[in-house]
């Protein structure tokens, strides 16, 4: 699964921006429209923090609801799937406007002493 | 592990076929941290969040982690990042992006279900389109060169990508294959992804548009199995039509099904040994090389 690769690329992101602290937190946002299984990337952040700057801290996922903008109607409906039209007009000129995230807002780190 | 995505352990090679002092190995990847988009706001506590997420939607807040390391009293700050996890890779494929503009080359991104017939629709185009368009391919597969071995006996000229473990294409690999290919000005470039109906949508490479390969045999249901896949595609090509004799499918639910993930879809039935529909999808090639001839 690609989980695996992502969650290994956070690691290694945050890693390099603790430079040597301690982390104690990171806080993602991943949409419910990016492909992305939240829960398969809090599996491996376990296994991928191991020995790393991460090892122990927190894994905060914030979940973005999929939402979808008509171009046709302007109605903004919740998207669950990236699926094509509009459930108001049934025009195919659906958008996705949110949803599709898979950031690292934050991380929280031990300051120096 | 892959800069962009972490996936496969290995090195992924880039080799150009058809060197005659054998095969031209790239030099394996060093292995750099991925820095994108990043954006370090200074030290301090604020939790203000920059993007405004409109329209009051729910936030899930899931703290699963049991292990907590907020002792009391211990000094802590919250730095924000900001940061795109897939920005490397989307910036290297505008990159590529960039780079094939600039060449008037025009590159589509072939996906598809492994076995579905992306190699031998291939092959058949190469040889009734050779003399009309100049086409170069760069061939992606977790291992073997049989792929690029095959287009390049049709005389067309190839690069194969080994991911090792990896199970799609990134920017970071085109844009090696790019430079030991040197596809033509004017040219058509295909790029025959890892055959996966999951990771590659996810992986945005610089092409123009996304064709994927969507077999009689693979069940009416499966776009609505993949809604990534079949949503990110501009063009399906609905491949071995040949076999229908054979099938119990119903092509018409099928076409439906394509439909209600991607109402934009252009679907065009295929057969690359019959020959059935090849026409329309010559036509489609065209028109996009024509497009893109007379963009400034």
């Amino acid at each position: 699964m690609h989980e695996l690769g992502i969650t290994r690329n956070i690691v290694a992101i945050v890693s390099e921006r603790s430079r040597g602290q301690q982390v104690l937190r990171v806080t993602l946002e991943v949409g419910r429209l990016s492909g992305m299984f939240a829960e398969a990337i809090r599996f491996c952040f376990d296994v991928c923090s191991k020995g790393t700057p991460l090892a122990g801290a927190t894994l905060e996922i914030i979940e973005i609801e999929g939402r979808g903008h008509c171009d046709a109607c302007g109605a903004e409906p919740v998207m669950a799937a990236p699926l094509g039209r509009c459930p108001v007009c049934r025009e195919p000129r659906l958008r996705i406007v949110a949803g599709t995230e898979l950031k690292i807002r934050e991380m929280e780190v031990e300051s120096c002493v | 592990m892959c800069v962009t995505c972490g996936c496969g352990d290995g090195e992924t090679t880039v080799q150009k076929m058809g060197d005659e002092h054998g095969h031209d190995h790239a030099h394996p990847h060093v292995h750099t941290h991925a820095d994108g988009t990043t954006h370090a706001h200074g030290h301090s506590h604020d939790h203000e969040h920059p993007h405004a997420h409109a329209h009051g939607r729910d936030h899930a807040h899931p703290h699963a982690h049991t292990h907590d390391l907020h002792v009391p009293g211990r000094d802590a700050q919250t730095i924000a990042l900001e940061t795109a996890v897939l920005g490397k890779n989307q910036a290297l494929a505008e990159r590529n992006r960039g780079w094939l503009a600039g060449r008037g080359v025009l590159a589509l991104n072939l996906m598809s279900s492994p076995g579905a017939g992306k190699t031998t629709l291939l092959e058949r185009c190469i040889r009734d389109l050779k003399g009309q368009v100049a086409i170069s391919v760069v061939e992606g597969d977790q291992a073997t060169i049989f792929d690029a071995e095959r287009i390049r006996a049709t005389g067309a000229p190839a690069v194969q990508v080994n991911t090792g473990t990896g199970c799609h294409l990134e920017a970071e690999m085109l844009g090696r294959a790019l430079e030991l290919l040197q596809p033509a000005r004017g040219s058509l470039l295909v790029i025959e992804n890892v055959g996966n109906l999951v990771c590659p949508a996810l992986f945005d490479l610089g092409e123009a548009a996304r064709v994927v390969i969507f077999s009689v045999t693979e069940g009416e249901d499966k776009p609505l199995k993949y809604p990534h896949m079949f949503s990110s595609a501009d063009v399906l090509l609905l491949s071995k039509t040949d076999l229908l004799p054979h099938l119990r499918v119903d092509l018409r639910r099928m076409i439906d099904n394509a439909l209600a993930v991607n109402p934009r879809l252009k679907i065009i039935p295929v057969s690359a040994y019959s020959g059935d529909g090849l026409d329309t999808w010559y036509g489609w090639l065209r028109d996009e090389l024509a497009t893109l001839k007379a963009t400034p």
